[in-house]
């Protein structure tokens, strides 16, 4: 089913029944079926839902919480805010389900500050799911309780990274946590917590309706069901589409109405930027890392600019707490702009280089592993021409040459 | 679960508790791994990134300071992995640390400098800054800070917030520009800092000193018109062998008189003189305070708290400003000397005050801002001119040529060169309480207090709060009113610690008569003001020298000391006479927390 529009998310689904189908099952049959449907986490990283569910469940502690990551702050991607205005009751059914097969009573939505202003659609489906008794205490009978907050934050970008999601939620500078202890060990306020992103609860109560087998069936092996994609930049059609994982990138381009395509940035400014020569591969965990975002060059770009473009993002969104990520995003920005401005020596390059592959393995969060990510791909993918636009800068200005 | 786990580093197979960091581990082997943002006393950051390891099974390089052993791994401490990635996060430190080295207060003490050498670094991979991005704080009395040369190891952070519960010091910003402010980046003259220091003997560069006086006292000692006078404090003398290269603990007392002799000082005297007259009006605010509550039935504010310290004494002011009357109302010895020398020793000796100048060595840096206090200048004149640090003092010695490991003994001066051995303990925690149990017991009880070589011995040790209970059998006539009772005390160091008791008396449940709290670990000896690195472990050594020195000694309470009686008796009066309170005793300022 590779490559095909789907619909699992988008599709309309009456919200409860997949909720009492759960609270009918064992806690550990939820976790199983999760497991089964190898659904994986949709914040990038893909972590193993089922798995992480069930480390939460075994895990002690008094108080148990679900954290659903609504920080969307990937350049490019705008999926979550689709589900977030359209389909508030998957998410929460997916958080409750989640709650009740691990344990928690609490859920917390972590909102980016900028959407705020879908704070109080999300807080009238909370009312609306609490009349139902989709929510509040004992849910449909059957003693269980599950509430859920929103909570806003604050415009860091960082805080998408889950630790400096719970650091935020308690009030705190939003920084990256020493991992171990995980959340789902040590998460909020100290507990257990499931940290998830929206799109992944919403396959929760399909999965719970459909199967766990109907849902594996989709996919590839190691990247299951459908993802979507916030698709921009250089496209006829742009907007959040719903593919099967494995989608290939042409396949991809085709559906947008892409033209003369000369990059493809996928999964956001901490992704991978693609170029011709890969277009035939599937977008899935095993080979292009998802996310969330495809952001499409023609080729009238300028790869040097759309890599200044993200670097500088880095730079400023790096928390600064580590020291490669704080002074080697502003260090790799250093050296575009000396390379725009004909500075870079092919040594300096190398040094750069150099620089970019520490930080993939040095940085403590996820924040500063991936920001070396398009500076790599883009250095890679286009050195002829970014080392044609630094001659071209050398000899128009005849500035010396550092190093 | 089995609670040890056997790892492999280096190829060596060690076993370790569960939960043990990697670092311990490694180092319990003897595998060095660098370090920055890690400190013996702070909690785990993880941040510097130079600690950086290869365990199996990671993707990524380990941090090795924050990455508990949970299973068994193998570890590679390193592999060109490793070292390319320490390189190059160093690089990127020195590319933005601003300044030279050999301008630096730091140098040859830096562990920046250290780690570069390390490595050999012999030329910067990035562009280095050039120009400085931050203007020098020098606002403050006692702490200037230079965050051009803060490399972002948030130490100092730690070290405020977590071990000294004061919180004066956090991050702001973001990314490159992330620094180290106080809150509303006010500059440290206007922050909620205790001038302890902490942060400074924390500081593995030189982002953050004291307030340098060595050259305003040169200046002094230069002056043919100046008597320059030095007071030496207990702690110092017990670690500034440390800068000279010798062990920590190795006291140099007698050394130390000789060098500040040869640099010019007219008089070098002994806190300690002032320490055992601290506990003569300390101990008798306390009777007095205990007459008031049990004889009088008036009220009295109680548990009484000492007030030795001025970091704990800032501390207090801003956090627990409802607690000043508990406060004891005696200067700090430091204070009182100066009021003494200028008065009482400025007489005797035929000195014009006025061309007197008061120096003081101190284990502290709190002191600094101590002397410029308003209400310091009892005796007409500033008490106190200068408080110099261990550090600076050292620094002086080393200036001056001299070699001070060399050098032979010298007693202190006369007359106000005499201190007890309960003087000397003030330098450690529970010091101050001892020498007050010392005295109070047997001036209540005619008899000497009840513990083996007058060692108090459970106010003694670096547990963070301390409790003791003193049982008074019998009491003299004029104190009959303690017979049968027990006096209840307890001992905090570092503010956090003393934010525990604290607590505990604001809610009204205290139990206790009187609490000794002392601004910074260990006592003094653990202070702002002395050489720098600090641990738990130099602290002890430091302590042991403290204590194995009171025991040398035959005069070892404060009541005994004959010079204090005759200082009473030609001048004073009685403790807590009208011209004591006139030199020795303070008053204290509510400061808010913002």
């Amino acid at each position: 089913m590779v490559g095909h529009k789907i619909q699992i998310l988008f599709s309309p689904a009456e919200t409860g029944i997949a909720l009492r189908l759960a609270i009918g099952k064992k806690p550990e049959d939820i976790i199983a079926q999760v497991k089964e449907s190898k659904l994986r986490g949709r914040g990038g990283a893909g972590f193993p839902t089922g798995l992480k569910w069930e480390l939460v469940q075994q895990a002690k502690g008094e108080r148990k919480f679900v954290v659903c990551n609504a920080d969307e702050g990937e350049p490019g991607t705008f999926k979550d805010r689709i589900l977030l205005t359209d389909h508030p009751c998957k998410i929460f059914e997916g958080m409750a389900i989640c709650g009740y097969a691990v344990g928690a009573q609490n859920g917390v939505v972590y909102l980016r500050a900028e959407y705020r202003y879908l704070r109080e659609g999300l807080v009238n489906a909370i009312k609306k799911m609490k009349e139902s008794n989709y929510l509040g205490k004992n849910i449909m009978g059957s003693g269980f309780n599950f509430d859920i907050e929103i909570h806003l934050g604050a415009g860091a970008y960082v805080c998408g990274e889950e630790t400096a999601l719970l650091e935020s939620l308690e009030g705190k500078r939003g920084e990256a946590r020493n991992k171990p202890p995980y959340p789902t060990e040590c998460g909020y306020m100290g507990c257990p917590t499931v940290v998830n992103n929206v799109e992944t609860f919403c396959y929760v109560p399909a999965i719970m309706t459909k199967g766990a087998q109907w849902f594996s069936e989709i996919g590839t092996m190691e990247s299951t069901g459908s993802k979507l994609f916030s698709i921009s930049g250089d496209v006829a059609k742009p907007g959040v589409y719903e593919l099967a994982m494995g989608s290939t990138v042409d396949v991809v381009l085709q559906l947008v109405g892409a033209k003369d395509t000369k990059a493809v940035q996928v999964g956001g400014a901490s992704g991978i930027c693609v170029a011709e020569k890969d277009f035939n591969k599937p977008i899935s965990f095993e080979s292009l890392p998802p996310g969330g975002s495809i952001i499409v060059f023609n080729k009238s770009r300028d790869m040097l600019y759309v890599l200044k473009n993200f670097m500088e993002f880095f730079v400023e969104e790096s928390c600064g707490q580590c020291t490669p990520c704080r002074e080697g995003t502003y260090r790799l920005l250093q050296g575009v702009e000396m390379m725009e401005q004909g500075r870079c020596s092919i040594h300096y390059l190398h040094t750069l280089r150099d620089l970019a592959q520490t930080m993939l393995i040095s940085s403590k969060c996820g924040l500063g592993q991936l920001a070396p990510n398009p500076f790599l791909s883009i250095i890679d993918n286009f050195k002829g021409e970014i080392l044609a636009r630094d001659r071209v800068a050398r000899n128009s200005k005849k500035t010396p040459v550092v190093r | 679960m089995s609670m040890d786990i056997t790892v492999n580093i280096n190829g060596k197979e060690i076993t370790v508790k569960r939960g043990t960091t990697i670092l311990e581990a490694a180092r319990n082997v003897n595998i060095h791994i660098p370090t920055l943002c890690y400190h013996d006393d702070l909690c785990i950051s993880g941040i510097c990134r130079i600690c950086l390891v290869e365990v199996d099974g990671e993707r990524t390089l380990q941090a090795a300071c924050s990455i508990p052993i949970t299973r068994p791994v193998t570890i590679k401490t390193h592999t060109e992995r490793v070292r390319k990635a320490r390189r190059n996060v160093l690089e990127l430190m020195l590319a933005n640390h601003y300044g030279e080295c050999y301008t630096c207060f730091r140098n040859q003490n830096c562990e920046l400098q250290k780690l570069a050498k390390e490595y050999g670094v012999d030329a910067l991979k990035f562009e280095h800054v050039t120009e400085p991005r931050y203007e020098q704080d020098k606002t403050s009395a006692a702490v200037v800070r230079d965050k051009n040369k803060c490399i972002l190891c948030r130490r100092c952070i730690r070290t405020c917030q977590d071990f000294q519960g004061v919180g004066a010091l956090d991050a702001t910003h973001r990314g490159y520009d992330t620094q180290i402010q106080a809150f509303y980046d006010q500059p440290m003259a206007d922050a909620v800092c205790i001038n302890c220091g902490q942060c400074i003997t924390r500081c593995p560069v030189g982002a953050l000193r004291e307030k340098d006086f060595s050259d305003s006292v040169w200046q002094a000692i230069d002056d043919p018109s100046k008597i320059v006078v030095i007071q030496t404090a207990p702690a110092p003398r017990a670690a500034i062998g440390e800068e000279f290269g010798l062990p920590p603990g190795t006291s140099v007392t007698k050394k130390l008189n000789t060098a500040l002799k040869m640099i010019g000082f007219d008089y070098v005297f002994d806190t300690n003189f002032t320490a055992d007259l601290t506990i003569m009006e300390e101990g008798t605010e306390l009777l007095g305070r205990l007459k008031d509550l049990l004889v009088d039935r008036k009220e009295a504010v109680l548990p009484m708290v000492t007030s030795c310290s001025p970091g704990w004494i800032k501390f207090c002011e801003h956090f627990y400003p409802k607690l000043l009357p508990n406060l004891s109302t005696c200067k700090s010895p430091q204070q009182m000397f100066g009021a003494i020398l200028k008065t009482y020793f400025a007489q005797k000796a035929g000195i014009n005050p006025a061309n007197m100048v008061v120096v003081s060595l101190m284990p502290c840096v709190a002191k600094k801002f101590e002397t410029d206090r308003p209400e310091m200048t009892s005796s007409g004149f500033k008490d106190v001119d200068f408080a110099l640090t261990t550090r600076e003092v050292a620094q002086m010695i080393k200036e001056a040529g001299i070699q001070l490991t060399q050098l032979e003994d010298s007693p202190f001066d006369d007359p106000l060169g005499l201190g007890s051995g309960a003087g000397l303990i003030f330098g450690a925690t529970g010091g101050v309480m001892e020498a007050a149990i010392r005295t109070a017991y047997e001036i209540v009880t005619g008899e000497e207090a009840p513990f083996e070589n007058l060692r108090v011995t459970p106010v003694r040790g670096m547990e963070g709060i301390k409790e003791a209970e003193i049982f008074i059998p019998k009491a003299l006539e004029e104190w009959s009113f303690l017979e049968g009772k027990t006096l209840r005390v307890a001992v905090a160091h570092g503010t956090a610690n003393a934010r525990k008791l604290m607590d505990i008396v604001t809610q009204g449940i205290a139990q206790w008569h009187f609490i000794e709290v002392m601004a910074c670990p260990g006592g003094c000896l653990g202070g702002g003001g002395q050489p720098i690195p600090t641990s738990e472990e130099i602290r002890k050594l430091r302590a042991k020298a403290i204590y194995g020195e009171d025991e040398q000694l035959t005069l070892r309470k404060s009541h005994k000391n004959p010079q204090v009686l005759k200082l009473y008796e030609e001048f004073l009066g009685t403790p807590n006479s009208h011209k004591s309170h006139e030199l020795l005793h303070t008053t204290y300022t509510p400061r808010g927390v913002f």
